[in-house]
């Protein structure tokens, strides 16, 4: 073949057509290169089913622990510097050297591959939803105690609304690096997307082109739905307020005054 | 078809022998075994080399294209939303999708890797150089307007110094995230220690000590950003004397 | 002498004060209804201080900034020294041209020293000249030397309100442009600031606009004050005194006060005032000829001086019953005014004294007449005798510690 793995330029006509190919191997099924098997087409469906499927379940397992966890540190205002450390330990582990050292110490597996997602999705959510409770003015809080309500009331009617833009914005970035990283999963031996850009013998460069491209597109569409979220969450009053700063926060960056305040 | 390095034979687990398979040693049972580590770093000096210039590469490269585009949409106010909207694009897709979709253009090797990785440092740098700057108190950059500072001294002078904290920030950010994503640039055809990891991913000893230099190298960079800032920041420490 | 502005920005701060003239300045910002300053004329001859004085909102801050070229002119002209402010680049002109700032903003990134060598360095001074003209400053505006290479942030805001100043004054600007610069300081440090700054400007006599909210501030710092109303009209320029004595219209009237009588006498000293004759008399003088005395002067007693003619004491009819005055008499003269002081303080003495009547004295201590409480009240019903000489503007507190 002399277009896969060519090194160097290539006219513009030959780089066309190998993206049509591309474009075809999405929507029409074929042989596979090794030959007897039929690849591309709706034979991706059952592989993007089990993409979303891994990216859902490690997402929704992710927020149920690190919602709660982040809201109950932030309205005791305890565990600062582990809540906001976490996601910068969280950026300096590789997902994947995390998922390689699951296969070596735990094996391959869907549980397994979820495991280290739901870990690769903890950190941001956890540190924004911590964030967001804590910014929280004290006096709205005191305010509320003052009026006799308990400590999961103001959670649930002040603390949880106003940090909700950005325990969005955590979700949201967890959502993206989840959908991104199952891309690998097939390493671990779970069949998402990634199986024709990872095995590109049986795929052949169109296989390889083509995933590439709908996974892509999935984490596109996947940033659009959660930012649409996102905008649904905030309160309309923080919005006007905020003007759009806080609502399309989607990373954290280490400040000095976050330290400084215990 | 595929590079040298990488998953061939249609296995998700496609492993390079790098040690001895047979027997009852330690290796064999794809153990941690220091003995094993000890005599064999040397095979990881040239990946995490490869690693260091990927990562210090692309966020040079990076940090450049940004902070023009930065300077730009501070003058002109309107650029802001579009280079953010096309760099948020950049941020958003996957690098490992990015590498490939790149490859019929910029062909196999570190070239690919650096282009998908510097574009993916875009958005975080960029965000922080402007609001870096737009963080700076209308009163300073009045007074200075007052004293007869050009615009361009202003924002050499007077502006960039004061949001170097958050530009450094940024860029702190943007490394760490690189040295993770480019343990996938062998994909690319970029070597790094991602190839070394990918070599054989079952042998406990080689994902630690391969992984273990990729955060390691994270937290040293890291570092040395934060020293770096603090060198060049004194103001921001001092504290109000009795 | 003006100096011409195609000098080199070095050379052109100009250490002879300059005057500056508005000629129908008009500003309005784009988009409003209504001009933000309109048709403004006045005159700031060289090394006087014009305080802009009036409500908020009045367009004060605006036309301070039109003389820097911060915001542009709509029509009408400024001069410096003459020639048009638009004839020079902005930044230019800014070098030569103080500007101190409400918010003071000094750049927290730089230290003290730096911030007031800013505009030094802009104009390329050479390193030891910088220096030595920092050090200058520090001691001009009371600050200690070690204080140099420290942040904005470790200084309180009376000593950053110096370096504000100080930073203004570094290249030596023929005008200062300084917006409310004490406006956000305690009182205490404020009066003291205001004195300090006064006894700057006796000595380096700059040309200098002036904008507070606070006529008190207005009538003792200025020379000349332009009060502005609503919509940057001028209600009125003239000296203090001018001011107080002859408001131009009820507007001004009421933003005066309706203390202004009192405040009067913060700009008046007691030799202003056409002083009593003392009926004087001296040990061993005759009881008649004291009576004598008494009858063609303007005071129901005598008052006994020594020989030399210091103030000794008051004589009741008591002290007259015999042939001669003897000493010592019952009733001491105190207070002593002096004939230099303030009209307000003299009062202020008089009525903690409890008592009419005080002495006035001359430098050697010579009595030269009386200030009575009568006086004073006829003198604030008047509106005569408001002559007061603006360049010899009260100035009473010294340099602080
Ligand atoms: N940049 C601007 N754009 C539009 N209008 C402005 C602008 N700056 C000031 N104004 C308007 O011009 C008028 C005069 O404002 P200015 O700041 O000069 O008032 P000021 O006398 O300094 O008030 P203060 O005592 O409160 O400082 C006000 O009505 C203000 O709203
Ligand atoms: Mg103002």
């Amino acid at each position: 073949m002399d277009t896969g793995g060519a090194n160097g330029m290539i006219g513009p006509l030959a780089l066309l057509s190998q993206f049509n190919d591309a474009i075809n191997f999405i929507f029409h099924s074929r042989d596979s290169v090794t030959g007897g098997v039929r690849i591309g087409g709706s034979h991706l469906l059952p592989m993007l089913a089990r993409h979303v499927e891994l990216s859902a379940v490690s997402l929704g397992v992710a927020c149920a622990l690190a919602i709660p966890l982040g809201l109950w540190l932030g309205h005791l205002g305890r565990g600062q510097l582990v809540a906001v450390s976490v996601s910068n330990v969280g950026r300096a582990v590789p997902s994947f050297a995390l998922l390689a050292f699951f296969v070596a110490y735990l094996g391959t597996g869907f549980t397994n591959a979820s495991f280290a997602l739901i870990l690769l999705a903890i950190p941001p959510i956890l540190t924004n939803t911590y964030v967001g409770v804590r910014q929280v003015d004290r006096e709205i809080v005191d305010a509320a105690r003052g009026q006799g309500m308990t400590g999961w009331e103001i959670v649930r009617s002040a603390e949880l609304p106003i940090a909700l833009p950005l325990i969005f914005g955590g979700v949201r970035t967890s959502a993206v690096n989840v959908v991104a990283t199952a891309t690998i999963g097939p390493l671990i031996g779970v069949v998402t997307l990634g199986d024709p850009i990872i095995n590109s013998s049986v795929y052949g460069s169109a296989g390889q082109l083509g995933a590439s491209i709908m996974v892509a597109v999935l984490a596109l569409l996947t940033e659009v739905i959660f930012a649409a979220l996102q905008r649904a969450v905030t309160p309309k009053g923080l919005r006007l307020a905020a003007g759009a700063s806080t609502s399309r926060r989607r990373f954290w960056t280490p400040k000095r005054r976050a330290y400084s305040t215990s | 078809m595929t590079g040298p390095i990488g998953f061939g034979g249609g296995l998700p687990l496609a492993t390079v022998l790098i040690h001895q398979r047979s027997g009852t040693t330690c290796e064999a049972a794809n153990g941690f075994c220091p003995n094993w580590i000890a005599h064999n770093f040397s095979r990881y000096e040239t990946p995490l080399l490869q690693h260091v210039v990927l990562t210090v590469v692309s966020v040079a490269i990076g940090f450049g294209i940004a902070f023009a585009l930065a300077l730009l949409a501070h003058r002109r106010r309107w650029l802001a939303g579009p280079v953010t909207g096309v760099t948020g694009v950049l941020y958003t897709i996957p690098s490992l999708s990015f590498f490939f979709v790149l490859q019929p253009i910029t062909g196999r090797g570190s070239l690919t890797a650096i282009v998908a990785l510097v574009s993916y440092t875009l958005l975080i740098i960029f965000r922080n150089v402007t609001t870096g700057l737009a963080g700076v108190a209308p009163e300073t950059r009045d007074a200075g307007r007052g004293l007869g500072l050009s615009d361009r001294q202003l924002l050499w002078k007077v502006e960039l110094p004061l949001a170097l904290p958050e530009i450094i920030a940024g860029v702190r950010v943007a490394t760490t995230t690189t040295v993770g994503l480019a343990t996938l640039a062998f994909f690319a055809g970029a070597g790094g220690l991602g190839a070394q990891i990918n070599a054989d991913p079952v042998f406990k000893s080689n994902v630690v000590v391969a992984g273990g230099l990729c955060v390691a190298l994270a937290v040293v960079l890291d570092i040395v950003l934060l020293a770096l800032q603090r060198a060049v920041t004194p103001w921001t420490r001092a504290v109000p004397t009795a | 002498m003006n100096r011409t502005t195609t000098q080199t920005g070095e050379a052109a701060s100009a250490h002879e004060a300059a005057t500056l003239e508005l000629r129908s300045v008009t500003k309005r910002y784009p988009g409003a209804d209504e001009d933000a300053i309109a048709e403004l004329s006045l005159e700031v001859p060289a090394g006087d201080i014009c305080v802009l004085v009036g409500p908020s909102g009045c367009g004060k801050t605006t036309a301070m900034r039109l003389v820097n070229r911060m915001i542009s002119i709509t029509s009408g002209d400024i001069l410096l020294a003459g020639r048009s402010v638009t004839e020079l680049r902005p930044a230019e002109l800014r070098k030569r041209i103080g500007y101190v700032i409400q918010q003071i903003g000094l750049f927290p990134h730089r230290t003290i020293a730096q911030n007031i060598a800013t505009v030094p360095r802009l104009l390329d001074w050479k390193k030891e000249r910088t220096a030595a003209r920092v050090r200058e400053l520090l001691d001009l505006v009371s600050l200690p030397a070690e204080m140099a290479d420290r942040y904005p942030a470790q200084l309180s805001g009376g000593q950053r309100q110096r370096v504000g100043v100080a930073r203004a004054l570094a290249a030596d600007p023929p005008l200062m442009l300084m917006d409310e610069p004490f406006g956000a300081i305690d009182p205490i440090t404020r009066e003291r600031l205001q004195n300090e700054f006064l006894r700057l400007q006796s000595e380096l006599r700059k040309t200098i606009v002036f904008v507070t909210h606070d006529i008190d501030e207005a009538i003792k710092m200025g020379d000349r004050i332009a009060v502005l109303r609503k919509g940057g009209v001028l209600a009125q320029y003239a000296t203090p005194a001018e001011l107080l004595m002859a408001p131009a219209d009820d507007f001004v009237e009421d933003f005066v006060g309706a203390d202004r009588a009192l405040k009067r006498l913060a700009l008046l000293r007691v030799r202003d005032v056409q002083l009593w004759r003392a009926p004087l008399v001296r040990e061993g003088d005759s009881t008649a000829q004291a009576r004598e005395q008494v009858r063609t002067s303007d005071l129901p007693y005598p008052l006994l001086v020594s020989e030399d003619g210091r103030p000794l004491g008051w004589l009741s009819e008591d002290d007259l019953v015999k042939g001669r005055v003897e000493l010592p008499v019952d009733t001491a003269a105190e207070p002593v005014l002096d004939r230099d002081s303030v009209l307000r303080d003299a009062l202020a003495e008089l009525l903690e004294r409890d008592t009419q009547y005080g002495p006035v004295v001359d430098q050697r201590g010579h009595v030269v007449g009386v200030l009575s409480l009568e006086l004073i009240s006829h003198f604030l019903a008047s509106s005569d005798a408001i002559q007061a000489d603006p360049a010899d503007r009260v100035t009473d507190t010294p340099a602080l510690s």
